[in-house]
């Protein structure tokens, strides 16, 4: 969960994240550079007072600065697309997990290979005083999710549209009445992960936020054994 | 991983699940959820509402063509029942029983 004061990601729970932060911080350089040599000539044009009335056209200049340009974003371009053809494969799940928003609290579905339904969770939120300080964070149940295991998260609504959104884990998905959105997740770490609704949905808004925790496999069985 | 392909074993060969575990094959079958509904490439983007329906018409179809022993169609059952949420399947299941679902099957 995010400190107070805190300015930068939260430490990456899912591999995606991982790759997401490294992103960030590339790019990041890449405009402070720009950014840092367009202030110093932007000052140094102002306070030198030269004018050169002739200087009308200057075609190497002009070049320079449409090229090297390019071929910065085209170097921010290449890892930008890679990543975002990965998050889209969908191909190696292992688990197939339906999150439904519903108004104002999310459940979870989990069937078995013999079509029970075996799991499902409905999910609100603590009231303040008992949630320890963590208010708008926690909730009565949460959802256990296996680490370094794909899963295959579907993404629906009851009634209006919500979002489901875990910032720690890179992953945002509109839940959308009729519509199965399905995202890619494979935790990294055992921990707790918080995140709360991304779409307005009415009075309680603010009020149904998502708890996840990554367990080992044998512990998520435990848990479904038990529910 | 599984990844929904059928294994064919030699005769009198149990899965290692049931074999280790002392339950019946049914036993097994109800503690299984790694199942994952193999990629479809007529829906490959993030939208799977039509994969989760066209399995649930198909299962249909497969049912009223084949009957209900027949293997085959569990393929479809399985993939809609891991796909589609529970209300959706109810509500289906409802329009079904009152003649109002919207694909002539």
């Amino acid at each position: 969960m995010m400190s107070w004061g805190q300015l930068g990601f939260q430490d990456a729970g899912s591999y995606f994240m991982e790759e997401f932060i490294y992103f960030h911080d590339f790019t990041m350089m890449i405009i402070l550079g720009v950014l840092s040599y367009v202030v110093v000539f932007l000052i140094l044009g102002l306070i030198s007072g030269w004018v050169d009335s002739g200087f009308v056209e200057g075609q190497l200049i002009e070049f320079m600065w449409t090229i090297f340009p390019a071929l910065i974003l085209i170097q921010i371009a290449f890892p930008s697309l890679l990543l975002l053809y990965l998050i889209e494969d969908f191909s190696k799940s292992f688990l197939v997990c339906k999150v439904i928003g519903h108004q104002w609290y999310w459940s979870y579905e989990i069937k078995t290979e013999s079509s029970e339904l075996l799991a499902s969770v409905d999910c609100y939120m603590l009231p303040r005083e008992d949630a320890f300080g963590m208010r708008l964070l926690l909730t009565d149940e949460f959802l256990m999710l296996p680490i370094n295991v794909p899963v295959r998260i579907l993404v629906t609504s009851d009634d209006v549209i919500h979002s489901w959104t875990l910032p720690s884990l890179g992953i945002k998905g509109d839940a959308v009445p009729g519509r199965l959105n399905q995202l890619n997740l494979t935790l990294n770490r055992k921990a707790m992960f918080y995140g709360q609704c991304s779409e307005i949905c009415g009075a309680n808004h603010s009020f149904m936020p998502i708890m996840l925790m990554g367990v080992y496999s044998w512990e998520f069985f435990a848990w479904l054994d038990r529910l | 991983m599984s990844s929904g392909v059928e294994i064919t074993r030699p005769e009198g060969a149990i899965p290692l699940a049931q074999k280790y575990s002392g339950l019946s094959e049914e036993e097994v079958k109800k503690r299984i959820i790694a199942y994952n509904p193999p990629a479809d490439s007529r829906f490959p983007n993030q939208n799977q509402t039509k994969n989760c329906f066209q399995n649930y018409v198909d299962f249909q179809r497969c049912v009223r063509l084949r009957g209900e022993d027949y293997k085959p169609c569990q393929f479809f059952e399985r993939n809609y029942k891991f796909l589609c949420p529970t209300g959706w399947i109810e509500k289906w299941d409802e329009q079904l029983e009152n003649n109002t679902f919207p694909v002539k099957l």
